[in-house]
């Protein structure tokens, strides 16, 4: 293969505005749990507990993490975009990033109902 | 008034240096390039670029005391002793304080920086309303100096791919110009995870651009256009 630069892989718009809103998700969903704990007269374990017990909470919870999950994703293939310059390497670390995320998001489903 | 000036001939020397020189001078109103012009006759080797010195040819760019500048339009007076020069960052340096602006350039044409239309030219110009012309202002004016460019951490990772705040100010000057007939293939060209979308909005470049320009600005600009037509 011909060592040129290329460039034009016609994406990034996408990614880019996914990052600004699932930025604002996260934040609401973090005001949230800090404004309900806040308001809770007593804080330990029972609060805590009484606060994940429902449907609602563990599904909106799921939904932070995978807006989180995603966020997390663009931002360090940002990062390894930057600094890792070999494209073999990079598709490699991408790789493991993805494989980190799913097995993430099925971790969060079992801690989430409890499984 | 004290100086230290990045110094390298890549003919005698292996390494940059820095070197340190004295003038009898006061401060006053003269600029920094006044000073490099007299540091000259003392020492005829120091090399740098300038041309109009008057800050519209954008040839004296350097980084002044860490900072990027051009300096025939920064005075002495409000420069800290001793005033450290040094080449632009990220690009190769060819002597002292010049370098090479290839690669800098290079990404400029990247974005087609002159006007397609396609239209045959009317007998005298091709006019716009002055509200349109208004939104050129900010934008035009720029010298590609280089500073916002050589000042930008995604241009210094990737100056063969990202465009750079230089190039992109221009290719949204293009973009914005009601009388340009090819924005659908600027915005194409850009729609990049690379040539735009490594601008993490670090706005080094609207604090060095000695035209007080703002590139980010122009940037966010770009990016809204993308939106609008792809929602």
């Amino acid at each position: 293969m011909v060592n040129r630069i290329v460039t034009g892989a016609h994406y990034g718009l996408r990614d880019w505005l996914a990052q600004r809103f699932t930025a604002v998700v996260m934040a609401v969903y973090a005001v949230f749990i800090v404004v309900y704990l806040l308001l809770q007269p007593s804080f330990g374990y029972d609060t805590w507990i009484g606060l994940f017990s429902g449907n609602i909470m563990r599904t909106f919870s799921l939904l932070f993490l995978l807006t989180l999950f995603y966020h997390a994703w663009i931002g360090v293939r940002d990062i390894v975009m930057d600094y890792v310059k070999p494209a073999s390497i990079r598709l490699l670390i991408h790789v493991l990033v993805i494989l980190a995320l799913v097995l993430y998001v099925i971790w969060s489903v079992q801690i989430l109902w409890g499984l | 008034m004290k100086f230290r000036i990045y110094r390298y001939n890549p003919d005698t020397d292996t390494a940059p240096y820095m070197q340190d020189f004295e003038l009898s001078l006061e401060a006053g109103d003269a600029m920094l390039l006044d000073a490099l012009m007299l540091l000259r006759q003392q020492d005829d080797s120091i090399g740098f670029r300038k041309s109009c010195r008057e800050g519209v040819c954008g040839s004296d760019a350097m980084n002044i005391n860490g900072r990027n500048g051009l300096a025939c339009v920064t005075s002495l007076s409000s420069l800290k002793q001793p005033i450290e020069l040094r080449p632009l960052p990220g690009l190769p340096v060819i002597r002292d304080l010049i370098v090479d602006m290839t690669q800098f350039f290079k990404q400029y044409h990247s974005i087609k920086p002159y006007l397609v239309n396609n239209d045959p030219p009317p007998e005298t110009e091709r006019l716009q309303s002055p509200k349109d012309r208004l939104e050129l202002d900010g934008l035009y004016e720029c010298i590609l100096c280089g500073c916002c460019s050589t000042a930008c951490p995604s241009f210094w990772w990737n100056p063969d791919k990202f465009v750079g705040p230089a190039g992109l100010l221009q290719a949204y000057r293009f973009i914005a110009d009601t009388r340009d007939q090819d924005t659908a293939a600027r915005l194409d060209n850009l729609e990049d995870p690379y040539r735009l979308f490594r601008c993490h909005t670090i706005m080094n470049c609207v604090d060095v651009c000695p035209k007080e320009l703002n590139p980010t600005e122009a940037i966010g600009k770009i990016k809204d256009m993308m939106v609008k037509r792809t929602v």
